[in-house]
Parts: C-alpha cells; sequence; structure tokens
C-alpha cells in the first residue's frame, strides 16, 4: 500500500465515526477499527522489504519553490513507531469500545482518536521536516482534544489547556530549530539533513538548533523541567493516556531525538541536555510516582521517569545506549500500555482508583490482578519480564558513564531511580491487589467482560515472550538501532539475554530490587513524610506563569488598544516615521544621478494653488462645507500634475473620480454638522501638528531623494513596454497593463469595489430598518429651502447632456486600448452622467426610471470580466491571456477587436455599479416623511397648465 | 520641478496626517482623503516625472513615461473611491444612530482606570 494512503487513511478515516454517529456504537467501532487495521495491514505489506534492508519511500512535489514537498519514508524505526501506533491503536479501540459509558459521544471520541493516529503517523513517516512539524501540531490538537474529552469536568479542561500549552510552546520552539537545522544544509529533506552531520555540528547555529529542538522534544516527552503536564493530562479517559500517554504521543519526542541522532548527539551540549535532563527525569519521576494515591497518577509520573530512562539513553551517545532504547520503547509501550487499561478497568468497576481505597481485588477480580500484576512486575525490572533485560542495558550503560569525573555518580543515580521504580511497582500490586477483602468499594468490583480485559491479556503476550526469550527481539531492535545510528556509530554486537553472568548491572537491579521492597515495607511513614514535607507544586506554579502572562499581556494592550483611535492613528504613524528615519540616518545612499527638471511659470502658480489650498484646509477645517471646496482644488491641481507628467490616464480617473467623491461628502455632509466643535487643547494641536510636519518632512525628503535618483535596479516596465503591442495587441500601455499583464489584480479590485458598494447599500439598509428610519423621516429642515428644488435650467441641461456624456463614455472605452482612456474612466465618465440626472430631477423621479438594479450591474461587470478570462481556457491558455485580430467589414476600416475588450467592460459595468449603488445608498437616506416622487422631472413647467400646484 | 512636486507631497502629508489626528469624523475622513492624494502621487512618482512622453505607443517614439506605476495607480484611485464610500457610511451610521461623531469609543464610567479625557458630546477642552 502506498505510503501517501497510510498516513491519509486515518484522516480520512476520522470522518467516519463522527458521520456514523447516529447508526450506533458498534458501527462507529467497527468503522474505527477497521480503518486502523487497513492502516496496519498496509504498513505490514512493506515489513518484508524493509527488514530486507531496503526504504520505502513516496515523494510527492508539493511546494519544490518553499522546499515544502509531501515526501514520506518507511525505514526501520519509522516501522517500529507506525507498529506502535496502529498496534496498540488496535487494542485500545477494542479496549474504548467497553470503556466509554453510553453517556459518552462515541463518535466524536474515535474521530479525535483517529485524527490523533493519523498526525502520528505523519510525523513518523515524513522525510520533509516542514510536513512533520505540521503533523507535530496536529498531535498537540488533537491531544487537546482527547484529553478534554470529558467537557463537563473542570479538571479535563485545565489538564488539556496546560498540555496544549506546554506542548505547543515547544512546537513553536521546534519549527525555530527545525527551520535553523534545514537552512544550515539546504534542504527541508529529512534524509538529506541527516547525512550532513559535520556540516550541522561545526554550524555556529548549531547550539541554537540544539537547544529549540530540544526544547520541543522535552515539552512532548514530559522531560524535566516540562514534565508536570503529563500528570495533569490523566484526567482523559483511560484509553486516551493508555494510547497518547504511554505508547505514542510521548515518544514522538524520543523518536525526533532518535531521529535526529545521527546529525545531533555526540556533541558536549548534546550529553549533559539530553542525559542530564533524562537521569533528573528518571529520578524524580519515580521518587513522586511511589508516593501517588491515584493509580493513574502512579502510572504518569512512572511514565515520566520512563521516558527520562530512554531520554539517558539517547543522551549518551553510544551505539549500546541507542540499541538499549530502542528496546525499552518497545519494552514500555507494552508493559504500559497494559498497565493504564488495568487501571482503566479497576476505575471502572471498583468505581475508583485511589489506592487508599482499594486493595484484596485480588480474590474478586482475578484476570486483572493476573495481567497488572504480570505488567507492574515488568515494570518493577524483575527478571524473565521484558522491562528487565532492557533495565539491565540501561544500568549497564549507566555503570560506563562517567560525569564530575566521579565514576560512582550515575551508576549511583541511575540505581536510585530504579529502587524507586521497584518500590511504586510493587506498590501498584501490593496496594490494588493484595491485602484483605474490604466491604467499602464504591461499587462491586468483579472482572470485567473478555473485551475489555482482552486487549491488556495480548499486550503481556510480547512482556512474558521478550521477558524470557529476549533473544526473539534481537534482529530487529538490531535492525532498528541501524536506523538510529545510521553508520555514525557501530550496531554494538551484543546479544539479548537474561543471563550475562555477574555483572555491576546485575547487582544495582539486586539492590534496586531488594530496595524496593524494602521502601514498601516502609511506606506508611515515608508517605507521611513525605505529605508532610512542602514542596513546589506544578499547577500553582503554571498558573501563576500564565497569569502574569495575561496581565502582562492586557496591560500591553490596554495601553495601545484603548479605543481611542486617535491614539492607534498617532502610535502607528510615529513608528513608521521613526523607522523611516532610522533607516535614512543609518542607510547609505548615492549621489543625485539626475538633473532637476526645469520649473515653468504654470507649474509654479498650480504648486502655489495646491499648497495654499492645503494650509487653508488645515487652518479652516472646522468649517465642513469650505473644507470641501478647498479639497475639490486640491484633487483638481492633483489631475493636471497627472497631465502635466505624461499620465492622461491618470488624470481623466481623478479628476472624475473627484466629481464623484465630492458629490459622496456633500451627501454625507446634509446629515453631519457642518462645523467640527473646537476641543482639542493648544498642546494637543502643537504635538499632532510636530507628528504632522515630520510625517511630511519624512515623505517629502523621501520621495525628493528618489525622484533625484535613478532606479537601483532594473525596471520591469521596459518589459511592459515592450510587450503592450507585440502580446496585449494596444497602444496604450497603461491599460493593456490593467486588463492584460495584471489583470487578475484588475479582476480582483473591481471585485473589492462591487463588495464595498454593496457593503454601503446593506449598512444604509440596516440604518433604514432601525429606530433611525423614523427619526429621518420625522427630520425638519434646517435651512431654509430653495423654492425651486429641481430647477428647469438644471433639468433641461442634464437632459440634453446625458446623451452626450454617454456618447463620450463610449468613445472613451472604445479608445481606450490604444489611446488614453478606458473601462474604468468610462464607468466613472457615464456614472456622473446619471448622477447628474438624480440631482437635478430628485432622487424619487430618476429612481423610478431607472430599469437595472445596480447590483446587478455589478454582478454582471465580474461575470463578464470573469468569462472572458475563463474563455481563455478554451484555447488552452492560462485564466485571462487575451488574444486579439484585425478585421474589416465594408465600408468601415480595418478595426482591431481584443478578447481585453470584453474584460474592460466588465470593469466597465463594474465601476458603474458599484459608483451608483454607493451614491444611491446615501441618497435613500434623505427622504422625508411627506416627500412624494413626482411625476415631473422639474417643479414648475411652463409647459403644464398647473405646474404651481405640483411644485 | 522634482521639489516642486516633492514639496507638495509632503505637505498633503503632513495636513492629511493632522487632520487624522483630530476627533471627529469628518475632518478624519478627509485627512485619509488628502492621505490618500499623497501616496497616489507618491507611488505616482517613484516612476521618475517625464512631461510629454505618455505611455502610448507611438511608431518611432523610444521614450516613454513608466507605464508600471501608472497602472497601479489608477486603481488605487478607484478604489480610495470605495474606501471612502465605506467610512463615510459608516461615519454617517454611528452620527444617525448615536447622535456622536467621535472618532475614539468614549470610556465607560465604571471602569475609571481607563477613563479618557473625551467628554461625550464635544465639550470644548
Amino acid at each position: 500500500m502506498s505510503l501517501f494512503l497510510i498516513v491519509a487513511l486515518p484522516f480520512l478515516g476520522a470522518l467516519l465515526p463522527g458521520l456514523m454517529n447516529q447508526a450506533g456504537r458498534q458501527t462507529c467501532f467497527m468503522a474505527t477499527f477497521t480503518v486502523t487495521l487497513l492502516a496496519a495491514l498496509g504498513v505490514a505489506t512493506h515489513i518484508p522489504a524493509i527488514l530486507s534492508g531496503d526504504v520505502v519511500t513516496a515523494r510527492l512535489d508539493w511546494l519544490p519553490s518553499l522546499g515544502m514537498n509531501v515526501n514520506l519514508f518507511l525505514d526501520p524505526l519509522g516501522l517500529l513507531f507506525v507498529g506502535l501506533i496502529l498496534g496498540i491503536g488496535l487494542l485500545i479501540i477494542a479496549y474504548a469500545r467497553l470503556y466509554l459509558s453510553r453517556d459518552d459521544n462515541m463518535g466524536e471520541f474515535f474521530s479525535y482518536l483517529l485524527l490523533f493516529q493519523g498526525a502520528m503517523v505523519g510525523i513518523v513517516l515524513s522525510d520533509n521536516i516542514l510536513m512533520m512539524l505540521v503533523f507535530w501540531e496536529l498531535t498537540s490538537l488533537s491531544s487537546f482534544l482527547l484529553i478534554g474529552f470529558w467537557k463537563h469536568l473542570p479538571e479535563g479542561r485545565q489538564g488539556a489547556r496546560m498540555a496544549l500549552t506546554v506542548t505547543g510552546m515547544g512546537g513553536l520552539a521546534l519549527i525555530g530549530g527545525m527551520l535553523i537545522l534545514g537552512n544550515i544544509v539546504g534542504s527541508y529533506d529529512l534524509t538529506v539533513i541527516l547525512e550532513n552531520r559535520d556540516v550541522i555540528q561545526q554550524s555556529p547555529l548549531y547550539v541554537p538548533a540544539l537547544l529549540l529542538i530540544l526544547l520541543g522534544c522535552f515539552t512532548k516527552s514530559a522531560q524535566f523541567p516540562f514534565h508536570f503536564w503529563l500528570p495533569h493530562a490523566m484526567a482523559a479517559p483511560t484509553p486516551v493516556s493508555a494510547y497518547l500517554h504511554s505508547a505514542t504521543m510521548v515518544k514522538a519526542g524520543l523518536f525526533l531525538m532518535a531521529r535526529l541522532w545521527p546529525v545531533l548527539s555526540g556533541s558536549e551540549w548534546w550529553f549533559w541536555l539530553v542525559a542530564g535532563a533524562g537521569l533528573v527525569t528518571m529520578v524524580l519521576g519515580a521518587i513522586i510516582a511511589l508516593f501517588k494515591d491515584d493509580l493513574k497518577a502512579l502510572l504518569a509520573f512512572s511514565t515520566v521517569s520512563h521516558l527520562g530512562l530512554i531520554t539517558f539513553l539517547l543522551g549518551t551517545g553510544s551505539g549500546f545506549a541507542a540499541m538499549a532504547a530502542v528496546f525499552h520503547i518497545i519494552n514500555h509501550a507494552c508493559f504500559k500500555a497494559a498497565l493504564f487499561m488495568t487501571a482503566g478497568i479497576v476505575d471502572h468497576e471498583a468505581h475508583t482508583r485511589d489506592m487508599t481505597r482499594l486493595g484484596g481485588l485480588r480474590r474478586l477480580m482475578p484476570v486483572t490482578f493476573a495481567i497488572g500484576t504480570l505488567a507492574a512486575l515488568a515494570m518493577a525490572g524483575i527478571p524473565l519480564f521484558n522491562g528487565f533485560v532492557s533495565k539491565e542495558m540501561m544500568l549497564e550503560e549507566a555503570a560506563h558513564t562517567v560525569i564530575f569525573e566521579l565514576p560512582w555518580l550515575v551508576p549511583a543515580i541511575a540505581t536510585l531511580g530504579a529502587l524507586f521504580s521497584a518500590a511504586y511497582s510493587f506498590r501498584f500490586i501490593v496496594h490494588t491487589f493484595l491485602g484483605p477483602v474490604r466491604d467499602d468499594y464504591p461499587a462491586k468490583p468483579h472482572d470485567p467482560p473478555a473485551g475489555m480485559w482482552l486487549p491488556p491479556a495480548l499486550l503481556i503476550v510480547p512482556v512474558m515472550a521478550l521477558g524470557v526469550a529476549p533473544f526473539l527481539a534481537e534482529p530487529f531492535v538490531k535492525t532498528v538501532t541501524g536506523a538510529v545510528l545510521r553508520g555514525t556509530a557501530e550496531v554494538p554486537d551484543y546479544h539479548l539475554a537474561v543471563w550475562h553472568g555477574v555483572t555491576p548491572a546485575l547487582m544495582m537491579s539486586v539492590v534496586a530490587v531488594l530496595g524496593g521492597a524494602l521502601l514498601l515495607a516502609l511506606f506508611p511513614p515515608l508517605a507521611r513524610g513525605w505529605n508532610a514535607a512542602p514542596r513546589p507544586e506544578a499547577k500553582s506554579i503554571f498558573d501563576g506563569v500564565i497569569g502574569g502572562a495575561v496581565s502582562l499581556a492586557r496591560t500591553i494592550t490596554g495601553g495601545l488598544h484603548d479605543g481611542s483611535f486617535t491614539r492607534y492613528a498617532a502610535i502607528m504613524i510615529v513608528t513608521v516615521v521613526a523607522a523611516g528615519a532610522h533607516a535614512w540616518f543609518s542607510g547609505a545612499i548615492g549621489l543625485p544621478t539626475r538633473a532637476m527638471m526645469p520649473m515653468n511659470i504654470n507649474a509654479v502658480l498650480s504648486w502655489g494653488l495646491l499648497i495654499v489650498a492645503t494650509a487653508t484646509l488645515v487652518v479652516v477645517h472646522r468649517n465642513r462645507l469650505i473644507t470641501l471646496i478647498l479639497m475639490g482644488i486640491v484633487g483638481v491641481v492633483v489631475s493636471l500634475g497627472f497631465n502635466h507628467f505624461s499620465a492622461p490616464d491618470l488624470a481623466l480617473t481623478q479628476i472624475s473620480v473627484e466629481v464623484v467623491t465630492i458629490i459622496l461628502l456633500l451627501l454625507a455632509l446634509n446629515f453631519l454638522p457642518n462645523r467640527t466643535p473646537k476641543e482639542s487643547s493648544s498642546g494637543r494641536k502643537i504635538r499632532d501638528a510636530a507628528i504632522a510636519v515630520a510625517g511630511g518632512i519624512g515623505s517629502g525628503a523621501l520621495i525628493y531623494a528618489m525622484l533625484m535618483r535613478d532606479f537601483v535596479a532594473p525596471s520591469i516596465s521596459d518589459y511592459h513596454l515592450e510587450n503592450s503591442y507585440k502580446g496585449g495587441g494596444g497602444d496604450n500601455v497603461v491599460n493593456v497593463i490593467l486588463v492584460d499583464f495584471r489583470g487578475f489584480d484588475t479582476f480582483g479590485e473591481i471585485i473589492v469595489l462591487g463588495i464595498a458598494a454593496l457593503v454601503i447599500y446593506a449598512l444604509t439598509e440596516t440604518l433604514l430598518s432601525g429606530p433611525v428610519r423614523a427619526r429621518l423621516l420625522k427630520r425638519g429642515y434646517e435651512e431654509r429651502r430653495a423654492g425651486d428644488a429641481h430647477p428647469l435650467m438644471m433639468v433641461v441641461l442634464t437632459r440634453v447632456m446625458l446623451p452626450v456624456v454617454l456618447m463620450v463614455g463610449v468613445y472613451i472605452f472604445l479608445r481606450g486600448h490604444n489611446e488614453p482612456g478606458g473601462g474604468f474612466i468610462a464607468g466613472l465618465v457615464v456614472a456622473i452622467g446619471v448622477v447628474m440626472q438624480y440631482m437635478a430631477s430628485g432622487f424619487a423621479w430618476a429612481d423610478a426610471r431607472q430599469r437595472y438594479p445596480y447590483h446587478a450591474i455589478i454582478g454582471a461587470g465580474v461575470l463578464v470580466a470573469g468569462v472572458t478570462g475563463i474563455g481563455a481556457w478554451f484555447f488552452g491558455h492560462p485564466f485571462l491571456t487575451s488574444s486579439f485580430g484585425y478585421f474589416r467589414i465594408p465600408p468601415m476600416e480595418e478595426f482591431e477587436l481584443a478578447t481585453a475588450m470584453g474584460f474592460d467592460l466588465g470593469v466597465f459595468l463594474a465601476v458603474v455599479g458599484a459608483v451608483m449603488l454607493s451614491l444611491e445608498s446615501f441618497s435613500r437616506l434623505s427622504r422625508r416623511q411627506g416627500d412624494r416622487p413626482s411625476e415631473h422631472p422639474m417643479d414648475i413647467d411652463p409647459s403644464r397648465e398647473n405646474s404651481e400646484e405640483d411644485a | 520641478m522634482e521639489l516642486l512636486v516633492a514639496s507638495a507631497i509632503g505637505v498633503m502629508t503632513a495636513a492629511g496626517i493632522y487632520l487624522v489626528l483630530r476627533l471627529r469624523t469628518f475632518p478624519v475622513i478627509i485627512g485619509i482623503s488628502l492621505l490618500t492624494y499623497a501616496v497616489n502621487v507618491f507611488l505616482f512618482a517613484a516612476g521618475r516625472l517625464t512631461t510629454d512622453a505618455p505611455a502610448v505607443l507611438r511608431d518611432g517614439v523610444e521614450t516613454y513615461a513608466d507605464p508600471l506605476p501608472q497602472a497601479l495607480v489608477l486603481t488605487a484611485i478607484v478604489i480610495s473611491f470605495g474606501m471612502t464610500a465605506v467610512v463615510v457610511i459608516i461615519a454617517l451610521g454611528s452620527w444617525l444612530s448615536c447622535d456622536d461623531d467621535l472618532i475614539d469609543t468614549p470610556r465607560s464610567e465604571s471602569d475609571p482606570e481607563v477613563a479618557d479625557v473625551v467628554p461625550r458630546g464635544g465639550v470644548s477642552r
């Protein structure tokens, strides 16, 4: 089966249980189980190839320019993990079927579980580190959903949040570290990275990359000091704990450390950080675990401890330790998943997992007792169980690890860890199952149905088999170790066996087991001492840190984002000016390379007009009507400037936009107060003026510097000039850029314009359907009204002009491709012509004669432009490719037809529609009560008999 | 000539910024419009100034104005109309429904810690 399919199966399958929820619990379960089984069978088809030394790959270029490709590969290390994920997954799914109660939404649970499974499979199969990071984040998210599955429990929600915060933070660090790693090597492909050990280790960025990657691994695998989230995640349903927190997710960090072992390990930094954290975590986790009364908390801290053990082994950097780590990963997954399921069964049947309320279950739950005891003995490291063999290897490695030049130190710490490990394993057995039968269990305990105890029982098979005959696993463990080492160290010639003779490791083991038993015997006084001793509570520290971060964020947000727009604007402007000033003063700029163009009298006069108008505008800005007139002057001068500097298209656009903008603002002023009150203090005015002057000087100086110098890099404009006629069939390069070279931009722009108009329409509708409507209708007239609202002269003039304006619009539109003009300008001109009718004859009269709604015109415009663009597909060209040809219809002259014209027609329609819809919406607000649409265009018409009455 | 264009951009920017920092909607809208002029002219001028050489191809003519900034600014001018119209209707909506054309959110009195100095209704200060 293709690796793509193996990764995709759980994700696709995740839809099934959710959809089939109505079909019943058994259907949900069957769907989930089948999907996982299919994926597992798919993996199984590759096993022979991989064991014979091949690496299965699947590659697909996705975004090669970013180095992001869907590359998957399956090697022995990947096979080990994918086997754990899918194999234990199958058992967990079967177990969860009976564990979840009728109140739990099973479809939801299995959907999350499959999502998680897919993300995990993705991590271990990714050959592209960017892909791997995506899957990594997905495991954090899906585990958040699973931990918080019991949404009604506050512990569940808090635990889920804590897990997400810690692993999510680590995930961010990991992204940084992996990107650095990819940059050092120059490739994001894992297989390439793994072959560049020397390049990576000699890079100055090796240490930052290592720190960030380890932060990701340590948070995921709950290594000290990030171990605290794992016990809190135990609020999850037990199948989740057994799956995520023993066999899979927490091992993702170990997986990544093992995967990157060939390139990252072997340095001082690696040894101290990884081995150190591992050693501390192993001992600390083991000690805390002994004193936890909750079965799952005990197992959680024991998991922390065992993860520390494996981390320690990966950290020492020898091939032997790597082999021990691989073997312990297998062993730990088997016995710990079985133990979690046992704890779940106890909880399920006795309705408590508090060991102080348990004991004596041996007689009531014999099957569970057998499973739990066998698994716990493996955890304790008793001979003939699998945990013994790998723990011996760990102790052997510890015996050869020297720090601080004290040869006894590491062995002593490791023995201490093993000792507490034995102690809590014994406690798990003794305080749950042994002792007298009690009569105060919250429920009447008995063995669960076979469906529930079979999954853990199946896990006991490898626990016993590998314990009695570890050589069975030897070839596989050595193959996987080879995949971890990748030739950077020899796979040790060590045989997995129960008996290696009387070695130091055996002595340490004996001490640990005997010491563990002794510790349990002394447990009651020890526990009293432990409970009396003050110790830091991780949750309150975590809550404190989060609380601090939240209040810091609130302070910053409150200071910057306090609802005062003026303040945001000031902050933004000052920041931009400061950044510009920094660039200006710290950068280098060459001497001017262009000569100044000579001034002429017209230019100076226009400039003077603009400066005076702008300055006056600022001074008199409280008088809003005069402000508008001055704005008009500024706009006209800007249009003249465009015209003077060889931009006729811009001049035409600017002048027509100016007209509609001023009309729009006049309409608005109809409602707004005519004057702005005085309210700024003079200090504030001076401050604002200072900011304004700084911004003005900055922008003026910048553009002056640019204008006096040539382009620093060759401009792409020449390309457009050269190809405008050849490729676009037009002489007006500006228009060809709009409708052809950058047609897609223009397409987006007319859509934006249309949306803006629709927003205005929608807001007007909202205003008119609320209480504002009544106020608007009842509004009186503030000013004296003109006697003749629709004067005859104006009506006649605009009506005569309308056909002329339309003709001009068509003319500008048609010539646009080769002469200044085009859809934008034509649309604005036509809109002005229509607006004149509204102004002259009144809104109601004009509206009654408007046949097509403006929304439809906008829509038609976008549609026409889009269809023209799509038309190119039928000729095998990309979207919006234009073509053109020359035709002759007698008796006319030869003329050109270009598909770009269809696109320009779309632009034209969209602009007309958008401008008209905006202005029409504004006008609708101005209707008052008592207004009735006039039948006639003008109030006073001498040709009408009773025209006075109509007025 | 370059000096005239640059100074005009500077003056329009300064006036625009000053008006944007006012407290009522109308001057702020006018300020944004002035800034729009300044930015459009700035972008246009980034193609350097040329006279009597519009980017309309003619036989035998070799020098043309830079067409690219012109095309970009052309759409910018039209879009800025749309933007102004949206801002104006928002301002109008606020004035019509709340009788208020202040640009800043008035602070709630129940939260004196963040109380600002902007009173409702625009009393001089």
